[in-house]
């Protein structure tokens, strides 16, 4: 089919390319504060590039920015890359991809090419949703983390350019969509609590683990409730 | 050197998540406790990034412009404020701070 018509009957393409460009701008937050954590630009794109998911990336250097040592920024980014495993278990019992094509999905299910093809109801549209996200965030978002990589690395300190706010902003941003309900709110509130006093107690990046596993126990003490609650 | 090693294993740890869930048969994975800890950690490691990056400074807690950066996203967000926008709001709210003279 035609890329225009594709674009005037889908409206699953549609919602996966406006996605594509929204998210995808926005790696060049990314890439500027990848290079202002320390990280070299070819890391910082090596991270877009293999890792692809955008809190995961953002936790590595989140990790590194705050002293923490490179051990503990892969553990942050694994524990926050879990969830993937829950979305890659959703799109296949939706698309049920087969050889390279599953390989292929695996790497661009994120949170966005996630979210398309479940708010889809017909089974075309479902593919068309996801592949249209997921492959449209994977290019945007690895073009502009090499633009902000670039120019992060020109700016110089990035303290006087605020950058260091940015992340601040950046990882709020990424939080504020998940904090739907109650129990979001309060496991987010004892959370940040935990981090506080977990800041001057043990080394750099390990409170993020401790506060990873306060939520865990929560979640876990409280299974009996509905799962759609948090996960959704 | 090290720090590459970490990373390649951050970004094979990645993607052998995401594979998992095409690949392990579905009640092992999709059992609602562990749906609901996943969602309850993705949570709780956001509010934790969010704290550290205002407040740390190594192993110490520290107040300066980064907490200015957090007010000024929160009313960006409330304001239903794009993902971007909240960002440079958060960068150009510390760079003014300490334009003026705060740490």
């Amino acid at each position: 089919m035609h890329v225009r018509e594709l674009l005037r009957t889908s409206p699953a393409t549609r919602a996966g390319l406006s996605i594509a460009l929204a998210t995808g701008a926005y790696g060049v937050s990314f890439g500027a504060l990848g290079t202002a954590s320390g990280l070299g630009v070819l890391e910082v794109c090596a991270l877009s590039l293999l890792l692809f998911s955008g809190g995961s990336q953002f936790a590595f250097i989140g990790v590194l920015a705050g002293g923490g040592s490179p051990a503990s920024a892969a553990g942050a980014s694994t524990l926050l890359g879990l969830r993937n495993g829950v979305y890659g278990m959703q799109v296949n019992t939706l698309l049920r991809p087969r050889g390279w094509r599953r390989l292929a999905a695996a790497q661009v299910t994120i949170d966005e090419s996630t979210a398309i093809a479940l708010g889809q109801t017909d089974r075309t549209e479902q593919r068309r949703g996801f592949w249209t996200a997921g492959v449209g965030v994977f290019g945007l978002w690895n073009l502009m983390t090499l633009v902000g990589a670039l120019a992060g690395d020109a700016l110089g300190d990035p303290r006087r350019w605020g950058l260091d706010g940015a992340a601040v902003a950046a990882f709020l941003g990424l939080l504020w969509p998940r904090l739907r309900g109650r129990e979001p709110g309060a496991i987010a509130a004892v959370c940040a609590v935990v981090t506080v006093l977990a800041i001057p107690l043990v080394p750099p990046g390990i409170p993020i683990l401790v506060a990873a596993a306060v939520a865990a126990l929560v979640g876990w003490w409280g299974r009996d409730r509905s799962p759609e609650e948090v996960a959704a | 050197m090290t720090a590459w090693l970490w990373l390649l294993a951050a970004c094979t740890l990645a993607y052998l998540t995401k594979l998992s869930g095409y690949l392990v048969p579905q009640r092992l994975l999709g059992s609602p406790a562990l749906i609901r800890v996943s969602g309850c950690m993705t949570v709780g490691l956001l509010a934790s990034l969010v704290t550290m990056n205002a407040v740390a400074d190594g192993q110490a807690l520290a107040i300066d412009s980064r907490l200015l950066a957090l007010a000024a996203a929160l009313v960006a967000l409330l304001l239903r404020a794009p993902f971007l926008l909240v960002v440079v709001v958060g960068a150009a709210a510390a760079a003014l701070g300490r334009l003026a003279g705060l740490p």
